[in-house]
């Protein structure tokens, strides 16, 4: 007996992802979901954009990672709201981990809600997790040929943010065929170059990112 | 990092088969046909590896087999509506080299059937 499903694999994500999205869009709270390969400085960016934007945004963090709570415990010091989810073993976060932590978080209070995603190219772009839009971070020493490598990541993120460009001269990477390669899969991305570590570049991106959280909030 | 993506997806896609084998009364699987698009970046044999390893726990699918359809990237040109075949990941339309792309195909991640008795 043939049984025809057509059923998605994802489907109890996506429907407990949307769920999320109902809840935050009731709270008027942003939600960014930040993606990349391990070790490419989303932890350092987040800290540099919470320095910029904490006068003017309350801002919450959830810190998705496999295991220790290193990244929560540098992100607390920056004294925001922050609750780490610990996937024991899972490379990315999925919509039902996010529900179950936001009882952790007062939703009432914040504008901008910043979930850091597991370090990796891959699954987190594939799971929902009711978040308003998908950032990812590409660093300069991971080489400009991820984008072909990795496309989906690179078609669902609004912007990219190329961090360590202060390591631009000692690397052979190449921006503008990055930029070339990203704007093939994906015309629409917005393309920040910074420097966490050097605070380069990161004002441009805090701007935009403000604009969208108030443009919600407004709503 | 490869075999941890396909592994969730691989435990995704037991739980939606073991749910419908049960409300349709399926007692055992012969096969599962799957349906995935390239914009996945899904490496079939990583797939059928995580497969082998985790249907031996579980004896309704124990004896199934699996099946694998890769979709092609499809894009569809907002602007003069020109259908066409994704290449190396340029969503950019050969007829008015407009890049505002819809995917129409490519992104599938779907069981299309399962086998059983």
């Amino acid at each position: 007996m043939q049984i025809k499903l057509v059923s998605s694999i994802l489907g109890v994500n996506d429907t407990l992802a949307a769920a999320n999205r109902e809840l935050f869009r009731e709270k008027g709270v942003f939600v960014l979901n930040l993606m990349s390969s391990p070790g490419s400085g989303k932890t350092t960016i987040l800290e540099r954009t919470i320095e910029h934007l904490q006068h003017q945004l309350n801002i919450g963090v959830i810190e998705g990672d496999i295991c220790t709570a290193r990244d929560a415990e540098r992100i607390a010091q920056k004294g925001v709201p922050v609750v780490q989810i610990n996937t024991s073993g899972a490379c990315h976060l999925d919509a039902n981990m996010i529900a179950s932590c936001l009882e952790d978080l007062n939703l009432d209070e914040l504008d901008l809600l910043v979930v850091e995603n597991v370090g990796n190219l891959v699954c987190p772009a594939e799971f929902d997790i009711g978040e308003d839009m998908k950032v990812m971070v590409l660093s300069v020493t991971e080489g400009n040929d991820k984008p072909c490598k990795y496309p989906l990541m690179f078609r669902e993120s609004r912007a990219l943010l190329v961090n360590k460009i202060d390591l631009l001269p000692y690397t052979n990477f190449d921006m503008d065929a990055l930029e070339q390669d990203v704007r093939g899969i994906n015309s629409a991305i917005q393309i920040f170059p910074v420097s966490a570590l050097k605070d380069e570049g990161v004002e441009a991106w805090c701007q935009w990112l403000t604009q969208l959280v108030r443009r919600k909030r407004e709503k | 990092m490869n075999c941890m993506h396909e592994l969730a997806l691989m435990q995704g896609i037991l739980d939606v088969v073991t749910k419908n084998a049960h409300s349709y009364g399926l007692r055992r699987i012969t096969k599962i046909k799957l349906v995935i698009g390239k914009l996945r970046a899904v490496v079939p044999d990583s797939l059928e590896f995580c497969f082998t390893t985790l249907k031996e726990d579980i004896p309704l699918i124990a004896q199934g087999e699996l099946e694998v359809e890769i979709k092609e990237i499809e894009g569809s040109c907002r602007r003069c509506s020109h259908q066409f075949l994704v290449e190396g990941y340029r969503f950019r339309c050969p007829q008015c080299e407009c890049t505002d792309v819809d995917i129409v195909s490519g992104s599938e991640l779907y069981v299309d059937y399962i086998e059983g008795d």
